[in-house]
């Protein structure tokens, strides 16, 4: 393919300059955008007006919006977690399942195939009152009448968790998957009863999978306002409603902006530091 | 040291995958402090005889005993078994010394004894700890690799050490290097080496004996010498070093011999045991012990087949000439190589010779089951 030229440096050009200008357009330009609407004044009717201030980031420090933000950063530990711990196991049976590994993968995949928002809707008629939840509970006798489910915390939770499961088996999977059987052998041959060996071996070689199934559930759970808002109510608000709040109803573009780079930043930080203390424990990085 | 019981004992164990026999009915003992190779082409059952030594499998019938204990069901980590994997099997995300300590560290050994007796078992590998210890794995060589593998697995001090293939993936230098290392090993260690290979001549080189496998079965278990100079079948006669094979029926004997009738050419075979008249018999030769001469200068006594020298091969040490014989068959004649230049072989594509050989180098073999 001469005209993707001959020397190498032109090549690799000509084979990242799409992606490159795509990023520059679609992703660079649209938060330079925002950052330039953080600092400037807010125009009532929407939009923003010209100037220059850092008074929208004050205003995000008080104690009411920082409570959002800690109420989100800690459900999105807690989604994370939960999601680890079902996840983990099932991306470790799939692993070591031979003959229907592809039905089982296929089934864990299948979610993504509805939108985001049916599975939220979804949701709702699995934990209303008349639910299938409840209906099944009473049927079964353990409770006398419905116990309300939806618009709680736990709603929130299951539907994050349900939203973002698949994200965290498949990268667990897949490092599991890789893993050499001829490793556990040689560690149960060495004398490591099966908890050691998976404490030891299993475990630690998973860890870039699990690194990145929690980073991949952590950071959508923290932006996320579709399931707060449809399955919990208006009362478990989390930044990502506090900020489409600020764009739709409330029309403070200057506000919502800055919300979204402290959220912005907050994220960064906490990866930055998640994946440097793994490097200083000296644990492999996918 | 050595003790009464075998090392490992198999009696009569069968195994089976699916409708796949990996090892059937075999029965064998490995003595205390034996180099013993079990020896055989691929998905002939000596690496599923490895791992039942080891426990990754159970038998289906059968027994398999350390020491004189039977341990059919025992767990990998109860049976105090060493083994080296044939991809080495180190752990990426531990780094040498942390690979060498995990079992030390699995048996309990107190903290402060570890890091001594994890450079002992470096320097037994010869790999000098203060250089090593800190590496990963990803950060060594092939041969250095297998020298982790086998410190880790030596530094538990077993006292059977199982071996898979352990130096297929070496070039050829090192695995002659590495050979007579672990050869010096087993003597020096007393430790019991069961050793899985299907490189013929790397079994001949390090075993003390070496059981033959050929289809889930054991076709043979003798010292390198019994096995190479007395095949009993025609499977082992050709998978280790090379064998000319002839068909036959015997004929009439006498004290010391029995005739047998290859169709047109009449042969001299030992007598021995079992070998009645009247039967069809396959005998081996080896090449080198096979020779060629003018058709009309055969010594007196020795057996002889006509035929046609097809290609003359140099291969250094020794020279292969393929004569193709008047019987239909061939015949590979290995002669020594005196100096090609000075006194070069008298044959050429071509030539009509004679194949001869002393009746008392045939090896009479057992039909293959």
């Amino acid at each position: 393919m001469a005209w993707f030229g001959r020397r190498p440096s032109t090549r690799l050009a000509s084979l990242i300059a799409p992606g490159t200008l795509w990023l520059a357009v679609f992703f660079l330009v649209p938060i330079a955008l925002v950052f330039g609407y953080s600092v400037m004044r807010r125009d009532p009717f929407g939009g923003v007006l010209p100037g220059f201030t850092f008074e929208h980031y004050r205003r995000f420090f008080d104690p009411l919006y920082l409570d959002v933000l800690g109420r989100t950063i800690g459900w999105s530990l807690l989604v994370t977690v939960v999601s680890l711990a079902l996840g983990y196991p099932v991306a470790y049976l799939i692993a070591r399942e031979r003959r229907r590994r592809r039905l089982l993968l296929f089934l864990v995949v299948l979610p993504f195939w509805t939108s985001f928002l049916v599975r939220m809707f979804a949701m709702i008629f699995l934990l209303r009152d008349t639910g299938f939840v409840n209906s099944a509970l009473v049927a079964a006798g353990v409770i006398d009448e419905p116990i309300q489910l939806l618009y709680t915390p736990f709603a929130v939770l299951a539907g994050l968790v349900y939203g973002f499961l698949p994200l965290m088996i498949l990268p667990i999977y897949a490092s599991l998957e890789k893993l050499d059987d001829s490793l556990l052998e040689a560690a149960e041959v060495l004398g490591a009863r099966p908890a050691a060996r998976f404490l030891r071996v299993t475990l630690p070689l998973s860890m870039p999978g699990v690194v990145a199934g929690s980073l991949l559930t952590f950071i959508p759970s923290l932006g996320s306002f579709v399931t707060a808002d449809l399955l919990g109510g208006a009362k478990q608000a989390m930044i990502g409603n506090l900020i489409q709040n600020q764009f739709t109803v409330a029309r403070n573009w200057p506000f919502g902006s800055a919300a979204s780079f402290v959220l912005m930043a907050v994220v960064l930080t906490l990866v930055l530091v998640y994946l440097g203390r793994r490097d200083a424990a000296g644990a492999p990085i996918g | 040291m050595a003790s009464r019981q075998p090392a490992v004992e198999f009696q009569r164990v069968s195994k089976s995958f699916g409708s796949v026999r990996a090892v059937e009915q075999v029965s064998f003992q490995v003595e205390d402090g034996e180099f013993f190779s079990l020896l055989g082409p691929s998905g002939c059952g000596k690496t599923t005889t490895l791992r039942l030594i080891a426990g990754f499998e159970t038998p289906d019938a059968g027994h398999v005993l350390l020491h004189g204990t039977r341990v059919n069901h025992l767990r990998p980590y109860e049976r105090g078994v060493g083994m080296v994997f044939q991809s080495y099997a180190l752990f990426p995300h531990l780094s040498v010394e942390r690979n060498v300590a995990f079992g030390l560290e699995r048996h309990g050994v107190p903290r402060a004894e570890i890091p001594a007796r994890v450079a002992g078992a470096l320097e037994l590998v010869r790999l000098r700890p203060a250089q090593f210890a800190q590496r990963m794995p990803s950060e060594l060589s092939g041969g250095q690799r297998q020298r982790v593998a086998l410190a880790r697995a030596l530094v538990l001090e077993p006292r059977v050490l199982l071996l898979d293939e352990p130096l297929g993936a070496l070039d050829l230098k090192l695995r002659k290097e590495m050979q007579l290392e672990l050869k010096s090993l087993n003597r020096s260690l007393g430790i019991t080496f069961v050793y899985v290979t299907h490189d013929q001549e790397e079994a001949l080189v390090m075993s003390d004996r070496i059981a033959v496998m050929s289809e889930a079965r054991i076709a043979q278990v003798g010292s390198p010498a019994e096995i190479y100079e007395n095949p009993r079948t025609a499977f082992v006669a050709s998978f280790i070093g090379e064998s000319n094979l002839f068909d036959g029926q015997t004929g009439r004997r006498d004290n010391r011999r029995v005739q047998v009738d290859g169709g047109w050419v009449r042969l001299w075979v030992p007598s021995q045991p079992g070998l009645e008249e009247e039967q069809p018999i396959q005998i081996g030769v080896r090449p080198e012990w096979m020779d060629l001469f003018p058709l009309d200068q055969v010594p007196p006594g020795e057996n002889a087949i006509p035929g046609t020298v097809q290609d003359v091969i140099y291969l250094g040490e020794t020279i292969h000439v393929l004569v193709a014989l008047d019987s239909g068959a061939s015949a590979t004649v290995a002669l020594r190589n005196e100096g090609q230049l000075i006194k070069p072989v008298p044959w050429t594509p071509g030539s009509r010779v004679a194949a001869a050989w002393l009746p008392e180098d045939s090896q009479v073999l057992e039909p293959d089951r």
